[in-house]
């Protein structure tokens, strides 16, 4: 009882989201994992890049409130995007990364009026709509995007003209984890600043906030444009490191996936929702390659119990773990 | 100009398939607001049955009909007394969450049990053929579809707004706590909702097989459409249903045969385009 509420007292005070023990422990078992795993680096760049696409839907649904069934867009426009611009001859890895995220976020910008309002219901319709929209015009623009068989052969040039991508993994590991923590510092000061402490406070009780003078509209707008963005840069991550953008990246399985993610890891905690997205990786890896029909069949029978246990998800486990050897 | 009416004929039987297979929907989200995405999986699970009574069991099509209306409903009503009841007061997010799980277990199941191949029924050869309507070919099971169609609606405009049942469950959703305290047992009208809510999704889905195939991908394949149509409708109001899906159902057919490379892209952009509209939909009862 005591975590529980020692738990609540600091999401809504001093908003530290878990930057302490949980987060060391995840950016030193990220760095570690390098030397461990040197056979699995494909693998771990991909956990890198769900964990961001994970905390970019975060900062919607756990800190704004905003629900989503559609956030796969943003990141399939942002692979799409940087393998595009990679295949037309600018394939500088930054550049196409750059180029993903503003795509994404003005993409996310002009979609933000027919999102912001409404209730959930309304909400989760929309964005289902426009994911299938976007879907649908990646499956058509065959010229552009390859339709179904997806975008192959691309090169993309080394890290700031000096670090090639190897056949091992290894720049691609390196380059995904800079970004990856670049995303995660930024994310920490965007939660932890006034701008944060508003959106929460939007999620608890979005009529009472225009009393108090907070403008709920802009404020959801820039949430909304930069969630879009950083999930674009997922995208672009990915569709780089893998020379590879499908249309399963936009898929509403990916945009489904997220959204428990988020809510296993405990909404609005970055620790939590980064140790979700990363069991969630793991899980899938090794039960997909056993057999994916009993990978479907896990995945829905976990998503049931998730909505009656653990209602603070794997963060509020981990906030539970701190006060309890603090108090 | 008669293939234009031909289209157009095509167009309408789509469209009263899509309100068979959309109407159960309807009815759980707009007269008990629960947000069900494993409504598509319930119509997988209808369609299967009807394929496993008909190809292995013998039994004719038009028998196996009421039969899978029955036990989805029956599945229904458990799931609701067992589960479901407890997810009313939670969050949308909650609900999503859980009725997309329970759609993947059940698209993995139907993969387990049935193998991921499409999967065809038997239709009586009467149903089969061609008929000429009034100089235009149209294929029986469209009419049939049509008259399936036209009568649920019907039923189901009668039930919900002109019988005692249909005004105590739109007193238990306007208020649920002043219809409980005037003595309207709230409880056992939502199972009871639920129940036709998921024995119409189990009734689409068998309906919807010679039409739109069947494999275990069909519990999402078709779940964004049912969607927005149940949106535009209008939750919960049968008329507005009707008629949003009557009208996809015509404008897909006229794009398909006029400009089939656009493909459901056009349906989308409606779609999307009337939600930003009217984003209660054409005639909501929810707000």
């Amino acid at each position: 009882m005591t975590g529980a509420s020692a738990a609540a007292r600091s999401r809504l005070f001093g908003g530290r989201v878990g930057i302490e023990g949980a987060t060391l422990v995840l950016f030193a078992g990220a760095i570690a994992s390098y030397f461990l795993f040197p056979n699995h680096l494909a693998l771990l760049t991909q956990f890198l890049v769900l964990m961001m696409f994970a905390l970019s839907y975060d900062l919607l649904q756990g800190h704004g409130g905003i629900v989503s069934l559609g956030h796969a867009a943003f990141f399939g426009l942002g692979a799409y995007a940087a393998a595009i611009l990679a295949r037309t001859g600018y394939n500088d890895p930054l550049l196409g990364l750059a180029f993903a995220a503003v795509l994404s976020a003005v993409v996310a910008l002009v979609l933000t009026p027919i999102i912001v309002r409404g209730n959930d219901f309304t909400r989760l319709l929309v964005t289902l709509g426009v994911a299938s929209l976007v879907y649908e015009a990646a499956n058509r623009m065959r010229g552009l995007t390859g339709g179904a068989d997806g975008l192959p052969d691309f090169e993309i040039a080394p890290v700031l003209g000096l670090y090639k991508f190897d056949f091992e993994g290894r720049i691609a590991f390196i380059y995904a984890f800079m970004v990856f923590a670049m995303v995660y510092v930024f994310l920490w000061r965007v939660v932890t600043s006034p701008f944060g402490l508003a959106l929460r406070g939007i999620r608890e009780n979005t009529r009472r906030m225009p009393a108090i003078g907070s403008p709920v509209r802009r404020h959801l707008a820039v949430a909304y444009t930069l969630s879009g963005g950083i999930a674009g840069m997922a995208g672009a991550v990915l569709a780089q490191t893998s020379r590879f953008a499908s249309l399963d990246m936009l898929g509403f399985e990916r945009s489904a996936e997220i959204m428990m993610v988020a809510t296993l890891g405990g909404s609005g905690h970055m620790a939590g929702v980064s140790f979700a997205a990363l069991a969630f990786g793991w899980l899938k890896d090794v039960l997909s390659t056993a057999s994916p029909k009993y990978w479907q069949l896990g995945l829905g029978i976990v998503l049931m119990l998730s909505v009656f246990v653990a209602r603070g998800g794997i963060g509020g486990l981990l906030d539970h773990l701190r006060f309890r050897r603090s108090a | 100009m008669s293939n234009v009416i031909v289209v157009l004929v095509d167009g309408v039987a789509y469209g009263m398939l899509l309100f068979l297979f959309a109407v159960g929907l309807s009815v759980t989200l707009g007269l008990m607001r629960f947000i069900n995405l494993a409504h598509g999986a319930f119509a997988m699970g209808g369609a299967y049955l009807a394929v496993v009574l008909v190809n292995d069991g013998g039994l004719p099509f038009l028998l196996a009909l009421p039969l899978v209306f029955m036990a989805t409903g029956a599945a229904g009503a458990l799931l609701e007394r067992g589960v479901i009841r407890h997810l009313y007061d939670r969050g949308a997010l909650q609900q999503v969450l859980f009725s997309i799980g329970l759609a993947f277990a059940l698209s993995a199941t139907a993969t387990i049990a049935f193998g991921p191949q499409q999967q065809g029924v038997q239709i009586p050869s009467w149903l089969m053929g061609r008929h000429c309507v009034f100089g235009v070919q149209i294929s029986g099971y469209r009419v049939f579809l049509v008259a399936a169609g036209a009568a649920t609606a019907a039923a189901l405009a009668y039930l919900f707004d002109y019988t005692l049942f249909g005004a105590r469950i739109r007193a238990a959703v306007d208020n649920r706590v002043a219809a409980e305290g005037i003595g309207i047992k709230v409880d056992r009208l939502f199972v009871t909702t639920f129940a036709i809510g998921s024995a119409l999704a189990g009734l689409g889905g068998a309906l919807s097989i010679e039409m739109l195939g069947l494999d275990p991908t069909f519990a999402f394949k078709y779940l964004t459409m049912l969607l927005m149509i149940v949106a535009i409708g209008g939750a919960g109001s049968t008329e507005g249903l009707l008629m949003a899906a009557l009208f996809l159902g015509v404008v897909d057919a006229l794009f398909k045969y006029f400009l089939p490379e656009a493909g459901s892209f056009v349906i989308f952009g409606v779609l999307v385009a009337v939600l930003v509209v009217r984003p209660h939909g054409l005639r909501g009862r929810t707000a």
